[in-house]
């Protein structure tokens, strides 16, 4: 201890250690590698790809895969690979806003019903009265009474967009809330609470320092399951007329359109669905590395 | 309390009075309260300012009940306790925050006491945090200066809690307690879960840091030696209350209270002529539950020298000639 700097070792980042054990989980890797490069190709690929997914060529309608429609055309003769590139954003973007929607909440309610025992009933009777609603029903009725007025201060899309990501996110955060205050209850009892309690530590940076840190898990694994869930609530809903507009595809909305002409073409039907499972295995393979690598205990095993 | 005329210039850091700590209990269907759990009930003691009060009992007497009811991590039920004279018996919130860093606590399981999502560094910065406002450089400054103080490497700093040995663990704990330069820790079982030999260097460690610093320790322990070797007075506590506190000499080698004689008989001794012929009382039956204490005199229903009086009357915890305070009838 006689010399000071020469003592410590510099100071590693946490970042750079979750990252090095996000590295080791293969699964991980390449999830976040096919994830990327998703999200890539539904970015980019409508400017590459500059094929209109709604231009109705009815002359060329259900092709099979060539050269000139690499994944062949619908009834209309609109191209299917354009179609679940233009599908891709919508349902990736409603899959992840609607996911963040309904983990906040989820991890709101269940932190607060978890650390104030005050809250705690009346919470989680709000938790079970959703859980008891019959979840498409209800969201059939909230997109029947908002859509229009969405629709009318937001333009078609973009009111469609809100409305689905709000209808999702609002019906689908009970599950989490339910296994975060479970957490939340056990970890209120460790004597590292106890300790910052003992030090003075006031309720909100009790929760933001000791408690959700060590929730994460559970979260993230909620998170993964989320997006997939999402992803097919959105497809339900457009299956029933009631998600984005006929003309604006998403993945579920193509899925959907396909069933008619299965025994015709069925590549239609696997593309955009084999698209839906790939995204959400990757999805989960992602969680699954972050939450190891989120756990020091874990890292570096 | 041995000696008056000392004691009177001495104006105790610590004072309880009547402290009671009930836990409700909820049963059925509408959560009704059907009963409360008396894991302390009723006791008053004094501790002075750079003393090791000792707190004995078996497992379950409410021990770390006290502990922690003293340093207002619970509601308390009744009773007064003033801390370097502040009353923090109806004290919340802000209030009581701002009385912290006077008090802290190391606790029994140095696992369980440390946020594993924490760095070192983080969490023995953590009181500092919350109580100062410090320069990033002076934080990191503080927080070497007690790694230092507790034995742990600098290097350290930036590692997680599950790389260390429980004794680290416990050093760590002791330094988080450190950082605030409290007057009175309470130190709830913490050797408990260690190794012998790691035992020995956290209580040196602890006695060293009492000598620098001044320290006042509530030292709760069920290890009778090591109260022996550290307290300068003990508390016997039997099933929420305070039997007999006494200094410790004179509790070791002249113990009043039955329970208290009881409980000494239990400690093998080293030398092994002296063991062998160690008379062991072994009491009678279990624990009463602490639901449903006996009427009279808590230990009436194990104790080898039961009276009438004693499953009637409560006894008074009351001071004797040589100044330690029993609660027997058999004291007169």
């Amino acid at each position: 201890m006689t010399d000071v700097t020469s003592d410590i070792r510099p100071a590693r980042s946490q970042w750079a250690d979750v990252w090095d054990q996000f590295k080791t989980h293969r699964g991980a890797v390449m999830g976040m590698g096919f994830f990327v490069f998703v999200c890539l190709l539904v970015a980019i690929g409508p400017y590459l790809w500059t094929l209109d997914p709604n231009f109705i060529d009815i002359r060329a309608k259900n092709q099979s895969p060539s050269m000139l429609h690499p994944l062949g055309t619908d009834q209309l003769g609109r191209d299917t690979f354009s179609q679940v590139l233009a599908g891709g954003r919508v349902s990736l973007l409603v899959g992840v806003v609607a996911m963040a929607l309904s983990l906040l909440l989820g991890t709101f309610i269940g932190v607060l019903a978890g650390y104030f025992k005050r809250l705690d009933g009346a919470l989680m009777r709000l938790t079970d009265l959703f859980l008891a609603l019959p979840l498409l029903p209800l969201l059939l009725v909230m997109i029947m009474l908002f859509r229009d007025t969405l629709r009318a201060a937001f333009g078609p899309e973009t009111g469609i967009f809100l409305l689905i990501v709000f209808a999702i996110g609002i019906t689908s955060w009970m599950n989490t809330a339910r296994i975060v205050r479970g957490d939340v209850l056990a970890l209120k009892e460790q004597e590292f609470v106890l300790a910052a309690q003992s030090i003075g530590t006031p309720p909100y940076r009790m929760i933001m320092r000791h408690i959700i840190p060590n929730v994460m898990s559970p979260i993230m694994v909620s998170a993964t399951l989320g997006i997939a869930n999402a992803i097919i609530t959105e497809s339900a809903l457009s299956f029933l007329g009631l998600g984005f507009p006929s003309d604006f595809p998403t993945w579920g909305r193509l899925l959907f359109d396909s069933t008619n002409f299965m025994t015709l073409n069925p590549e239609r039907v696997i593309w955009p669905g084999l698209a839906i499972s790939l995204t959400v295995l990757s999805v989960n393979y992602m969680g699954d590395g972050l939450r190891d690598a989120l756990d020091p205990r874990i890292r570096g095993r | 309390m041995l000696d008056n005329t000392a004691d009177a210039q001495k104006t105790p850091l610590v004072k309880v009075d009547n402290l009671k700590m009930y836990f409700p209990i909820y049963k059925g269907v509408f959560r009704r309260q059907v009963g409360e759990v008396k894991a302390v009930d009723d006791i008053s003691f004094e501790i002075f300012e750079g003393e090791t009060l000792g707190l004995v009992g078996e497992s379950g007497c409410g021990k770390s009940s006290a502990g922690r009811a003293v340093l207002r991590l619970y509601d308390i039920t009744d009773g007064s306790i003033v801390v370097n004279g502040h009353d923090i018996s109806t004290s919340h919130g802000d209030n009581l925050r701002k009385l912290r860093p006077e008090m802290q606590m190391i606790f029994q399981d140095p696992q369980a006491s440390l946020n594993p999502r924490m760095s070192v560094a983080a969490i023995i910065a953590e009181p500092l945090d919350e109580h100062q406002s410090l320069t990033k450089k002076a934080r990191m400054e503080r927080v070497f200066e007690l790694m230092d103080a507790v034995g742990l490497s600098r290097d350290f700093a930036k590692r997680f809690p599950h790389e260390f040995s429980g004794g680290q663990r416990q050093r760590i704990g002791i330094a988080r307690a450190l950082a605030l330069n409290p007057k009175f820790i309470v130190c709830d079982e913490p050797i408990a879960a260690l190794d012998v030999s790691i035992q020995a260097q956290v209580v040196n460690l602890l006695e060293d840091l009492q000598d620098k610093l001044g320290l006042t320790y509530l030292f709760i322990s069920h290890d009778l030696s090591m109260v022996r070797h550290l307290a300068t007075r003990v508390a016997v506590m039997y099933l929420g209350k305070i039997v007999e506190l006494a200094p410790r000499d004179l509790l070791y080698s002249d113990p009043q209270h039955p329970y208290t004689q009881a409980l000494l008989s239990a400690v093998p001794e080293a030398d092994p002529t002296v063991e062998s012929s160690r008379t062991r009382i072994i009491l009678e039956g279990d624990v009463p539950s602490p639901t449903n204490p006996p009427s009279g005199c808590n230990f009436s229903t194990r104790c080898p020298k039961v009276m009438d009086i004693c499953k009637i009357d409560t006894p008074e915890f009351k001071q004797l000639k040589d100044g330690r305070h029993v609660a027997c009838h058999l004291m007169k």
